[in-house]
């Protein structure tokens, strides 16, 4: 090739792009040929007050409203629908929705939920139908509040709260067993175990269609567990408003 | 006379008082900064949720400033060296808060890369939940860890607690022997 044969001390026109530096000569300042600022130059006492006038700014925002959240004096509510931590629901006679059936802990992208279903027994009925969730864990420092256990939930036993005050100083107490997650016993209900309401079965249970509790599980609990502390309220919840144990 | 040879009661109880409410009222984080919590931590010095309330604005670019050590988000293993020399440059007293479930377990990379815990390498004097936790979680756990710091005992207390505590640390059953869960 005629190239590759030229004679290496023969100028190649590099030195010459070299020496013109895009932004102009090193050594010399650059020259801002045609450039024209669109902002006009201030004068008098713009031009007086133009190193200070970035504090116009800082001084407009003292007569802004405050914004900041004053949180653990005053408590600005969630949304709604925040996935707080989670809560295992109860029926209104006080039987356990959770079946035990594992959906959640299959689920749980982070492995947070260890379920344990057993049998219910009509010695200990715990939930309607034919199992119960015996042991049931949610581990708070693998959780990461996505609610498809939530949506896995069959029964609608699991949702979540709004509650968001989950920090603790040892890695076993962020572990919530049952009866950290259980809900609160609603007005009237009386606690697990007892019998399902008479006549109903799981299904009517599912159905909403079992709104109290009923006299003969009153009865079971108060043969079986006289001193149990949720006894007096149901009793008198069923008897005060006429009778109304079981509507189905 | 020391501190600790000062008659017991009264006076020392008072001095750990007011140490434990200057300690609290000026802690200062640590800029640890490790993923997804981070941004949140961020946002508890906005305006909004303003951290500056508990005097703790200041979030130090070096550990040898800092009091606070928020581990905020998931620690690799390649990461983990670097965890512990920042805490070992940290000056006495010093806490560590674990941001976020990465930090605290793993979360839910129970995978080679993720150390699964920071308290497999520096003491967590408090864990924190969340992925992220929203800010108000994370001044949750800051006034907790407040609460600790102003009950924490000075002097000849200080070495019983820690004596107490080391002992019951040996008797309880080791991390990693524990099933269930708690992994």
């Amino acid at each position: 090739m005629a190239d590759d044969a030229r004679d290496p001390k023969e100028p190649t026109g590099d030195a010459e792009v070299a020496q013109t530096h895009p932004g102009g000569d090193l050594d010399r300042p650059v020259e801002a040929a045609g450039f024209e600022s669109l902002i006009e130059a201030k004068t008098g006492l713009g031009e007086m007050l133009a190193p200070v006038a970035g504090f116009g700014v800082t001084f407009s925002a003292m007569f802004r409203p405050t914004i900041t959240e004053q949180y653990p004096f005053e408590r600005v509510p969630t949304k709604p629908r925040f996935h707080g931590r989670h809560q295992l629901n109860r029926y209104a006679d006080g039987l356990e929705k959770c079946i035990g059936c594992e959906l959640c802990a299959w689920a749980c992208p982070a492995d947070a939920i260890y379920v344990e279903g057993a049998s219910n027994s009509p010695e200990a009925q715990f939930s309607p139908g034919e199992r119960y969730g015996r042991v049931y864990q949610i581990n708070y420092l693998r959780c990461i509040f996505c609610g498809l256990c939530i949506e896995a939930c069959p029964t609608r036993a699991l949702t979540m709260t709004n509650e968001f005050e989950l920090a603790g100083p040892t890695r076993e107490g962020l572990i919530w067993e049952k009866q950290d997650l259980l809900a609160p016993m609603p007005v009237g209900a009386l606690a697990a175990p007892h019998p399902m309401a008479p006549g109903a079965t799981d299904t009517d249970y599912y159905r909403g269609e079992v709104t109290g509790t009923a006299e003969e599980q009153i009865d079971w609990v108060r043969e079986f567990r006289p001193d149990d502390p949720t006894l007096p309220g149901a009793a008198t919840a069923t008897t005060a408003p006429a009778e109304q144990g079981r509507t189905r | 006379m020391g501190i600790e040879e000062a008659p017991s009661g009264f006076l020392l109880t008072t001095v750990e008082d007011l140490a434990g409410y200057f300690r609290k009222g000026s802690l200062w984080p640590v800029t640890f900064g490790l993923a997804c919590c981070a941004i949140e931590m961020m946002a508890t010095g906005t305006p909004r949720f303003d951290i500056s309330r508990f005097g703790m604005e200041v979030f130090r670019a070096s550990p040898r400033q800092a009091d606070l050590m928020i581990v905020a988000g998931r620690v690799s293993q390649k990461m983990a060296p670097v965890v512990r020399q920042v805490y070992d440059q940290m000056a006495e007293p010093k806490w560590v808060l674990s941001m976020g479930v990465c930090a605290s377990s793993g979360g839910m990379f129970n995978n080679y890369a993720i150390v699964q815990g920071v308290d497999h390498i520096v003491p967590v004097d408090i864990y924190l939940p969340g992925c992220p936790p929203r800010p108000e979680m994370l001044l949750n756990a800051i006034l907790t860890l407040h609460d600790q710091i102003q009950n924490q005992p000075l002097g000849a207390n200080r070495r019983e607690a820690a004596a107490a505590a080391e002992a019951a640390a040996l008797d309880a059953t080791p991390t990693s022997q524990q099933t269930g869960l708690l992994r």
